[in-house]
């Protein structure tokens, strides 16, 4: 599968203002029984539980049902989303961030994100942005009042910028992730292609 | 500067750190099951791989098993997953228990029960309850599926070291309290993101007083902080427990395990990028009334007020209580409650019957109540009727189920329908986690067996 290359993304974002947005809100746990990667399965699935009522009518107040913010991402429109604090805690299920791939998502902005989804995101090409929680009330203010405000995320420079304010931060990422966000590289080539030093570290075993 | 009981693992199994970048550490055991496998076996498949080390790796299904019979999984989906998961094992020669055999189980009741897990080893799974293995003295850790795919493919994974915390639990724990009460109190303390980015060893009188079992509802718990690691260090509790069982090392083998194993501790001088302290008697029964874990209270307080939260707060805080139908400053003691679930990885095994059997015995069940009692491993469930527990359940109204992670998470049949209050001795209070709109309380196996004999949250010590 030929993966996603970064570089320069400029877009309107998802505001999900919930502290603690487990992955089991991101995707409810009756639709990991998938044994595919179906990226529109996944991407139905996204945050259902608060999207759809029981009858699997929408339910309007919900962020992502509201005017303002329910057309489906593309290039420029929706391909940021901003999380509340402590974004994707509890289950590993690699699903969720299956689910915001597939929704159509590039980035999620955090002030802080649980280890092991953050982990996901990486190796399945959505970016996770760390700022400061000041940058992420601020962006939070911005899209309420201007839905259409658009945020910059720079990889390349590791820069991220609420055009509207002007105001910036810079976000880090160790340079081997880096390299493989903008070059299509996932972690599974690179472990192949350590097969001989994984072989002398088990002869060198006691 | 000495060593932690982390580093010492950590750096026994690095293979080499990439510049710039994460460490490349080594795997000594892989579980698989049969919900977050699939699609790493498939992407060996597309680059026509084979799995290195098959015998690192140990498989069993638990999300879809029913608890009510296991001839037959009755939903096509999940069916197809565990059968996807014995396939896959035949085709790339991995250990499987399957279902419904005297080996499967819960993965992590089952490893540690089997000696699958040792001290000093490194162990992942796709599951972030991984941290369980942590108790037996190991770096136990939850992975993605892609990260499952890289251990299949090399036996590594590629990690950022996280930093270290130590928390002590010193004293003497109470009469009516036990790990999971504690477990429950550190997340309140610490909240459900307190430790994330860090390793945290369990250690202080309370820990080293803990029973095996204890120990391993503790560590299992730690994600729910926000560590992925939760590690006590080996000691003769850990070497009684692990001796004589199934894959433990026999004979001389064993002898020099254990010798190797006692040198699995912090050092005296070692420092600890974060070290807590927190006194064993100021712990009582604990109960959630939120939709996250760290959303705690001692059973006989009353929920927290709005008082001195700021805006953001108070509506996270107030969206919590309206899903669970609560009110700011209520007492929950002595609140109805429709279903009870012993069981999971968190309080599925021997002691955790006991220890709910030890409340229920010479009772009966509240009629209001639906109680599903579920083994984490068919070895658990044997251990129950040899010791004639069975009998003193069946007295009291209970029925005793087959091994599954049942009701914890809402993959199987055992859901609760929506809008049931359910108290639980699972890991997670979730919206919609023990079934879409289900309502949870979680709880110890004391707490929750005094609520299941009144039918409403019930103080075990004042049973």
């Amino acid at each position: 599968m030929a993966h996603y290359k970064f570089s320069v993304i400029k877009s309107t974002c998802l505001p999900i203002n919930i502290d603690n947005c487990n992955t089991d809100l991101i995707i409810p746990a009756r639709y990991l029984a998938s044994t595919t990667r179906d990226p529109k399965f996944f991407g139905d699935a996204f945050m259902h539980d608060l999207r759809y009522d029981a009858q699997g009518n929408p339910i309007a107040d919900f962020v992502l049902n509201q005017p303002d913010f329910s057309e489906a991402p593309h290039e420029g429109c929706h391909e940021i989303i901003v999380g509340g604090r402590n974004w994707g805690s509890g289950s590993s299920r690699e699903h969720a961030a299956w689910a915001i791939s597939g929704y159509g998502v590039r980035i999620v902005i955090s002030s802080s994100f649980a280890d092991i989804h953050r982990n996901n995101l990486l190796n399945c090409f959505v970016l996770p942005v760390i700022v400061s929680e000041a940058f992420q009330d601020e962006l939070f203010e911005t899209i309420a009042k201007d839905p259409k405000a658009l945020v910059t995320v720079d990889l390349p420079n590791q820069t991220v910028t609420n055009e509207s304010t002007g105001h910036s931060e810079k976000f880090d990422i160790n340079g081997y992730k880096k390299y493989c966000l903008l070059n299509g590289y996932d972690d599974i080539d690179y472990l192949l292609s350590k097969k001989a030093d994984i072989e002398s570290f088990e002869a060198n075993r006691k | 500067m000495g060593k932690t009981l982390f580093d010492k693992i950590w750096d026994a199994h690095v293979v080499q750190k990439v510049e710039d970048g994460p460490t490349q550490l080594y795997i000594d055991r892989l579980y698989a099951h049969e919900v977050t496998s699939p699609q790493a076996f498939d992407s060996l498949r597309d680059k026509g791989i084979k799995v290195f080390r098959p015998d690192h790796v140990v498989a069993m299904p638990d999300h879809n098993t029913p608890s009510d019979q296991q001839e037959v999984i009755n939903d096509p989906i999940g069916r197809k997953q565990v059968e996807t998961l014995a396939r896959n094992c035949a085709e790339f020669g991995i250990r499987h228990f399957a279902m419904g055999t005297k080996d499967n189980g819960i993965i992590h009741v089952v490893g540690p029960e089997k000696a699958l897990s040792l001290p000093g080893m490194t162990i992942v799974c796709g599951d972030s309850h991984t941290s369980t293995h942590g108790a037996v003295g190991a770096i136990a850790m939850g992975i993605g599926t892609s990260e499952v795919a890289q251990v299949l493919a090399s036996q590594c994974i590629l990690q950022s070291k996280p930093k270290t915390m130590r928390i002590n639990i010193e004293g003497e724990l109470q009469p009516g309290v036990v790990a999971k009460d504690v477990a429950l109190y550190i997340m309140a303390q610490m909240t459900t993101s307190g430790a994330t980015g860090y390793a945290v060893e369990y250690a202080g009188s309370a820990i080293r007083n803990m029973s095996m079992e204890g120990r391993l509802t503790l560590s299992n718990l730690s994600i729910e902080m926000g560590s992925r690691a939760g590690l006590i260090a080996p000691d003769e509790t850990t070497f009684a427990y692990l001796k004589g069982r199934e894959y433990a090392p026999k004979g001389e083998d064993w002898e020099k395990a254990v010798a190797k194993w006692r040198e699995l501790k912090s050092d005296d001088d070692a420092v600890f990028d974060k070290e807590i302290t927190y006194r064993a008697e100021d712990i009582k029964p604990r109960i959630t009334y939120g939709t996250n874990p760290g959303a705690g209270i001692a059973i006989d307080e009353t929920i927290p007020t709005t008082e001195g939260m700021s805006e953001s707060e108070k509506a996270q805080f107030l969206s919590q209580l309206e899903y669970m139908q609560f009110q700011p400053g209520e007492k929950l003691e002595g609140h109805p409650v429709d279903y009870v679930f012993l069981g999971a990885c968190t309080n599925g095994r021997i002691e955790d019957f006991r220890a709910f059997a030890s409340i229920v015995k010479g009772k009966k069940k509240a009629d209001s109540v639906v109680a599903w009692l579920v083994p984490g491993s068919w070895l658990v469930r044997q251990q129950i009727i040899d010791e004639g527990i069975d009998k003193i359940l069946e007295e009291a109204g209970f029925e005793l189920r087959l091994p599954s992670c049942s009701s914890c998470l809402a993959m199987n049949p055992d859901k609760v329908p929506a809008g049931k209050l359910s108290i639980s001795t699972s890991n997670r209070n979730f919206v919609g986690r023990q079934g879409p709109g289900a309502r949870t309380i979680l709880a110890s196996p004391l707490v929750v067996a005094a609520s299941a004999i009144t039918g409403v949250v019930t103080d075990p010590r004042k049973l």
